[in-house]
């Protein structure tokens, strides 16, 4: 049987953090999954569909962000979004790197 | 970071007499010039900047509201200013509706943390519908900073 819930906390590995063009692609990412997505960054839960709920989390580089899928798929959409956050850092240079 | 932190009162614009994009985009620039906030010279640089940013992915986050922003070497500290459009303008938004609201931000180049913290505080009151319909429902500069300083003294608003 499916697993219904998967967690993972993740960390942005990025310069600049989860600004507004990575958290659309998280959010595009997620909104491929049927499963509800829930991204907290300790203080806030964001709706990891919403770019408004994102764009709030002011994820800096560094930041360790707990990821919460529930539904059918939701092992998936971890892995999926671990990949994205951790793996490919949003297409995006780590700290250091030449511009 | 409060909104009282970057963005600059003295540039509100209660009706923006542009009703394009790129129009609204150069008015909120230049309002920011004339208020001293950015030099005469790179108005027509910053502008172009942001609407490349625009052109590269919409900041119309649908519910009327769009927040240009980018990166640029004009400014060391985050600046942003509020401008709105009682007609309506095609920011070409994700939920494909007319954008009334636009908050346009400039980052400094090397500061990404407070970038964050800028879009943190705009997001967190314009997810709310309550704050959204206050914005639009403000017809003069002394309205928007009214607003805007009350959103600061009460978070959780």
């Amino acid at each position: 049987m499916d697993k219904l819930v998967g967690e993972a906390t993740l960390e942005i590995k990025n310069a600049d953090g989860l600004h507004m063009r990575p958290a659309m692609q998280f959010v595009d990412l997620a909104s491929q999954f049927d499963c509800n997505i829930t991204v907290s960054n300790g203080q806030t839960d964001a709706d990891g569909k919403s770019i408004m709920q994102m764009s709030m989390l002011a994820a800096t580089c560094g930041t360790r962000l707990k990821i919460t899928a529930e539904g059918p798929d939701a092992d998936k959409a971890i892995e999926a979004l671990r990949e994205l956050v951790e793996v490919r850092l949003f297409d995006e240079p780590p700290p250091g790197a030449d511009p | 970071m409060k909104f009282e932190d970057f963005v600059c009162f003295g540039a509100t614009i209660p009706e923006l007499e542009a009703k394009d994009r790129d129009g609204a985009i150069g008015e909120l620039v230049g309002a920011l010039v004339q208020a001293g906030r950015l030099p005469a010279e790179l108005a027509e640089p910053v502008a172009q900047a942001v609407i490349k940013r625009e052109n590269e992915a919409s900041t119309g986050m649908g519910k009327g509201v769009a927040v240009p922003h980018v990166k640029h070497e004009a400014v060391t500290d985050v600046v942003g200013v509020v401008g709105q459009s009682s007609v309506g303008i095609d920011f070409a938004a994700l939920d494909e509706q007319p954008v009334y609201s636009v908050l346009l931000l400039i980052s400094p180049i090397d500061n990404s943390d407070a970038h964050l913290q800028a879009m943190e505080k705009i997001f967190k009151h314009l997810q709310k519908e309550k704050f959204r319909k206050f914005l639009r429902q403000c017809q003069t500069p002394e309205a928007f900073e009214d607003l805007l300083r009350e959103a600061d003294e009460n978070p959780s608003w």
